[in-house]
């Protein structure tokens, strides 16, 4: 049975397998996490109380300012960083995020990826191909 | 991406391995956007507070300051956003010394490599506004916002290291905004009433921040009614920009690019209507609770016109619970020299500068200060701290004033 592949016209970073943690929401490191106990602590956000560290998450676009630039790579310093970020639309903060923490980046989908990838699925992200294929 | 001559020499190192490392980052974010080549910059603006880089972002400064190797100073001016902390008010946060430290720790290597602390989000209107077609990489979104939109200047969020590599390089790569077709607009929004007040400007931000929806989004803003003024705007742009990651808008027959809508609107674009009953709505979704713990103006920093204002209203008032004004380190003396300082401290107040509230481990002092239900005139706030732990309130100047005095907050 063939990999169900989705084209991203945005990538960057390394190629990663793991958990995909999905919501229709947006994402911003500053405004969306709490960073020391690694989980998603702004009360509006969908994934509120649950973990980020080592997930793929599959959101629907960056929000908020810039501090995310930072923020990638100083959680990836302690391991308690996404394993990788896959959005319908980007910001450049986020790219420049991932750009300094070497954190896989997909962006830019012919479908919202968020309905499309469900949540609990395992997935590849291969920046160097610009896919995300749900294994 | 396209390099040219001197581009070149800089990626093959002949200026020293810091502009190297320095246009290797730029070009990775160049290439993940597609721009085709660099475009020179006349000024850039680091977002740099040690909170969002922490040990290990200190370290990578460090590193770059610490190369003796080939030019390591910026080669255009280049100025920082606020820092983590007040040094004179940091003990009173409850912020520790190691937060302290590493503050200090980051300002040296900052001057080491050339930049200019200035500590400032309200650059535009203390440090120096770019002019209409200024090529800048500014970081802090409601500086870029600004920039773009009332200025006409021409600016991505470029995030701290982007910022810094932009100093270094004295360039950045053209995409986004700066490029002509991606200053059109995207969306039209006919508003029905135009604030007075700060907060409500900044709410009005913020419900056109959340229809535009993405960075990419150019919101063209029509019926809005006089001249609004360069505090109004600025708390309107940030709020769009926190709540939105929106980077430009267009105000028909105000903003530079507009003086009509077919300047940057096409006929087909959808329409939104934003109401008074949408911005009160967001307002109200805010008003929490009665009970403050502290109430803090800040977000963007103020101006002398806003601590002026704030002092007006401090006079022979006494505060309850503590009351934070937070300003530049350009307007502060000024304050100071005015008597605004002495008023507002002498109703039981603090004014505080060179920080901003939410980038100065807002948690930690929410923790060891007791913090919780926080009231401010600032949208862009209200919409950071609820992540941080906060109950987060948003009000008048005149109401968040009287909760300070009498610990409750009157719903508006």
């Amino acid at each position: 049975m063939s990999a169900k592949i989705f084209k991203a016209r945005h990538a960057m970073g390394p190629l990663v397998r793991g958990t995909a943690l999905v919501a229709s929401d947006g994402f911003s490191a500053r405004y969306d996490l709490d960073r020391i106990k690694g989980v998603f602590s702004r009360p509006a956000h969908k994934l509120a109380g649950q973990s980020y560290v080592g997930k793929i998450l599959v959101l629907d676009t960056a929000k908020g300012g810039v501090a995310t630039a930072w923020m990638l790579h100083e959680m990836k310093s302690r391991g308690i960083v996404p394993l990788a970020l896959v959005l319908n639309s980007v910001n450049p903060i986020l790219a420049q995020g991932a750009a300094l923490g070497d954190v896989a980046m997909l962006a830019g989908f012919d479908q919202d990826i968020t309905a499309a990838v469900p949540n609990g699925a395992e997935v590849e992200v291969d920046p160097a191909q610009g896919v995300l294929k749900l294994i | 991406m396209k390099l040219n001559d001197e581009e070149q020499d800089i990626l093959a190192g002949k200026a020293g391995p810091v502009p190297q490392l320095a246009l290797k980052h730029q070009i990775k974010v160049g290439d993940f956007f597609g721009a085709k080549d660099f475009v020179p910059v006349t000024q850039a603006h680091i977002m740099a507070d040690t909170e969002s880089l922490g040990e290990a972002g200190v370290q990578w400064l460090e590193g770059l300051a610490a190369t003796t190797e080939g030019q390591r100073r910026v080669r255009v001016p280049t100025i920082t956003d606020p820092r983590g902390t007040d040094f004179a008010k940091a003990e009173w946060l409850g912020q520790t010394s190691a937060m302290v430290d590493l503050e200090r720790r980051a300002i040296a290597a900052f001057e080491t490599l050339g930049v200019a602390m200035t500590n400032t989000c309200i650059n535009y209107q203390t440090i120096q506004p770019p002019t209409r077609n200024e090529h800048t990489a500014f970081g802090d979104t409601g500086v870029v916002i600004y920039a773009n939109s009332v200025c006409g200047a021409r600016s991505n969020f470029e995030g701290g290291p982007s910022a810094l590599s932009a100093g270094l390089t004295g360039r950045t790569p053209r995409y986004g905004f700066h490029l002509e077709q991606a200053r059109r607009g995207t969306l039209r929004i006919e508003v029905d009433h135009t604030p007075a007040s700060l907060n409500g400007w900044g709410a009005l931000g913020g419900v056109i921040g959340r229809i535009a929806g993405n960075y990419w989004a150019v919101p063209v803003i029509e019926g809005i009614e006089g001249a609004p003024r360069s505090d109004q705007l600025k708390h309107f742009g940030a709020s769009m920009a926190s709540f939105g990651s929106t980077a430009l808008y267009h105000l028909v027959g105000l903003t530079p690019e507009a003086t009509k809508l077919s300047d940057v609107s096409a006929n087909d674009l959808p329409v939104h209507r934003v109401t008074k009953a949408d911005v009160e709505a967001l307002q109200r979704s805010y008003h929490t609770d009665d009970t403050v713990d502290v109430v803090v103006f800040s977000a963007p920093q103020l101006s002398l016109y806003e601590l002026a204002d704030l002092a007006l209203l401090c006079d022979g008032r006494r505060f309850s619970v503590p009351m934070l004004a937070v300003t530049s380190p350009q307007v502060k003396p000024d304050s100071d020299r005015m008597g605004y300082t002495a008023r507002i401290e002498a109703a039981g107040g603090a004014v505080l500068s060179g920080m901003c509230f939410y980038q100065s481990y807002a948690r930690e002092i929410s923790e060891a200060r007791g913090w919780k239900r926080l009231a401010t005139n600032s949208a862009k706030l209200v919409n950071i701290l609820g992540g941080y732990g906060y109950r987060p309130m948003l009000a008048s100047m005149e109401a968040c004033v009287d909760a300070a005095v009498s610990g409750k907050l009157v719903r508006t």
